[in-house]
């Protein structure tokens, strides 16, 4: 495994009965980087994330994270890494019967010693980092919007500073000014803390303004990555049409006006 | 030169690596593991200054003293986390002195400085007596609404019949009779079954008791009474609440959290007329036929009974019962109806009242069903009393 990746997919086989979602999938997300995924409805996005984190087992084929085998770990030393990564499900996933900060507490559960009022405090400085108001900590999540859900969500997945964060459609269902500032707390916490972020997204401003790197999923694997400019210059019809659409441009075009 | 070293580590073996040089005592630990989990934090003193080296993260922050000292060196930090930077950050906060430190854990100390959050935004705990006494106004108030808002459910539905009544083209046979099926066919196999072995625990209970009189003969008395003017009707709009209640509340509920009862208003129905009306109605018409149901399965349970540890035949039981009079049968089913009410208005009531999240659909069916019983004996006792001033 290479140094400077944090993620490794080799040939990748997922299925349910009969039905094939994966085939022979290759995937790398490099140490720092942003990595975009992206794939038409049903292409299995959300089921590769959920097979990197170790909720699906695949098939065939093997998934290292943080040189370390997935499917092959048990017990302490599956928990340990699981510890270094964290997971921001599309709704948020919060625990309903948890306020925001109980719930971004729970991780922090894990760490021996910590005294209450320093996890409290931690708790409270991860929510307000994802950029949630002091008063949002004591609210239950039924009591957020979606927005502030994912927000929350985020704040969870934080709370231990882990090295890779997952994150399933950050910004769908947002409005375009809360999207975009999602999109700017992912780069910001991103330099900020040296995380890896997998990014499933259908948002095109989202993989203008903060991927790094987009992978494509298509036919079962994925078809290309690289850099937005080199998407464009891609011929395959389908991803043609995603980066050239009249979507695409519009985003675009308002991507070179706010530059 | 140093007057105190302080090495502390999650790993006791790691003491090996640290080395002395001439400004004090800097430990090198082992080989820097990638596992923060793992990771170690060396704290040594000089004077009131605390040099750090290793990690600071959230795992080595219990390790950290609780004031910080008044001089702190990050120079030899390799590794710093949010949690350690909170500590770095509250500690600058608080008048400490940062010394060393790279750009980029210089930035995440202010990133994170400037992401805390502000003393005065926490509200200051309120004194203990004070919040009991909020505590029991609040439920108070929350019961005090709670019957108003059963008051304007029982309303909402009377004027749905009523509406029901005068436009018929409204009102939902379909409905009507699938919720018959429900909460009446359904339950049948419980309620006979229920009642037929209480009518054979009164029995025999009654017999070993009258029998010491020589009294055998009146058990049929002590049956009749018993399962037809209370038992019969009671225990099965028990059973009917903890079954139609809670179905009632899940169904209507788990409709509202997904917002289909304002989808509904925006169609033009009434979910008053759509939903509330064909459930209470149908509990209206099942409950009385249930609870006869139930009277025969239970006598017909202390009929067998009687005849075989007493000797009682059925014609003598018949002719026994004839003598107690059809009273009591009036009497015990002429709460089913209001039975029915209660029952339905409560779950109807609670089903509204879910929220958006699963969770209050799970406490607002087990509230349902806790109301609807404890209203379903309230009624009865009320029934009691009514009953004995008319001399029912």
């Amino acid at each position: 495994m290479s140094a400077a990746n944090v993620i490794e997919v080799r040939g990748l086989r997922t299925q349910f009965g009969d039905h094939v979602v994966h085939d022979g999938l290759d995937l790398d997300l490099r140490r720092g980087e942003i990595l975009g995924v992206v794939g038409g409805s049903g292409t299995g996005k959300s089921v590769l994330l959920r097979s990197i984190v170790g909720l699906i087992r695949p098939r065939a084929g093997s998934i290292s994270v943080l040189g370390r085998d997935v499917g092959a770990l048990s017990g302490a030393a599956r928990e340990a890494l699981e510890r270094r990564w964290g997971v921001m499900f599309q709704d948020g996933a919060l625990f309903s019967a948890l306020t925001v900060r109980e719930n971004v507490e729970v991780p922090l559960r894990a760490v021996p010693g910590l005294a209450d009022a320093d996890r409290r405090a931690l708790a409270g400085l991860k929510v307000s980092m994802a950029g949630l108001p002091v008063k949002a900590c004591d609210a239950f999540p039924s009591e957020l919007s979606g927005g502030m859900r994912k927000r929350a969500g985020l704040a969870r997945a934080l709370a231990l500073d882990p090295e890779i964060v997952f994150l399933d459609e950050p910004t769908a269902g947002l409005d375009p000014i809360g999207a975009d500032a999602f999109d700017r707390l992912i780069v910001a916490l991103r330099d900020a803390l040296n995380l890896s972020v997998f990014l499933v997204t259908h948002d095109l401003d989202t993989l203008h303004s903060c991927c790094d790197r987009i992978a494509v999923l298509a036919e079962k694997r994925v078809l290309t990555s690289g850099t937005m400019a080199q998407m464009l210059q891609i011929q395959h019809p389908w991803v043609h049409e995603y980066f050239h659409g009249p979507r695409a441009r519009a985003a675009m075009s308002s991507r070179r006006k706010g530059d | 030169m140093q007057r105190g070293i302080k090495a502390l580590t999650n790993h006791q073996n790691s003491d090996a690596g640290h080395q002395g040089d001439t400004k004090g005592v800097i430990s090198v630990g082992p080989p820097a593991s990638d596992d923060p989990e793992r990771s170690t934090l060396t704290q040594s003193r000089h004077g009131d200054m605390l040099e750090l080296a290793g990690s600071l993260n959230v795992w080595t922050l219990p390790q950290m003293p609780r004031r910080a000292p008044p001089q702190l060196s990050i120079a030899m930090l390799e590794r710093l986390d949010t949690a350690g930077a909170w500590y770095l950050a509250r500690a600058r906060q608080q008048g400490s002195r940062l010394h060393g430190g790279s750009a980029a854990q210089a930035s995440l100390i202010d990133t994170v400085a400037k992401a805390l959050p502000v003393a005065d935004d926490v509200p200051a705990p309120t004194p203990r007596l004070r919040r009991a006494l909020a505590e029991t106004g609040r439920n108070v108030i929350a019961a005090l609404i709670f019957f108003r808002e059963l008051a304007e459910y029982l309303g909402r539905f009377l004027a749905a019949f009523w509406r029901g009544i005068r436009h018929p083209p409204q009102f939902r046979l379909t409905s009507l009779i699938h919720h018959c099926e429900q909460t009446g066919l359904r339950a049948v196999p419980i309620v006979t079954v229920m009642s037929f072995l209480i009518g054979v625990v009164l029995a025999f209970q009654g017999a070993t008791q009258l029998q010491q009189f020589g009294a055998e003969v009146f058990v049929v008395d002590l049956i009749a009474i018993s399962v037809l003017r209370e038992l019969g009707i009671l225990l099965t709009a028990i059973i009917v609440a903890g079954r139609t209640a809670s179905a009632l509340t899940a169904s209507i509920g788990s409709m509202k959290m997904r917002e289909e009862i304002d989808a509904m208003r925006t169609l033009g129905l009434d979910p008053d007329m759509v939903l509330m009306l064909p459930r209470i109605l149908a509990l209206i018409l099942m409950l009385p036929i249930l609870g006869l149901l139930a009277d025969l399965s239970g006598l017909l349970g202390g009929a067998m009974m009687s005849w075989i540890t007493l000797g009682i035949s059925p014609p003598m039981f018949l002719s026994r019962l004839s003598d107690t009079g059809v009273g009591n049968v009036i009497a015990g089913l002429v709460k089913a109806p209001v039975f029915a009410v209660i029952i339905g208005v409560i779950g109807c009531h609670a089903g509204m009242k879910v929220g958006k999240d699963a969770e209050s659909l799970g406490r607002m069916t087990s509230a349902a069903v806790v109301n609807a019983i404890f209203a379903v004996i309230v009624a009865d006792a009320l029934f009691s009393i009514l009953f004995a001033e008319i001399g029912l």
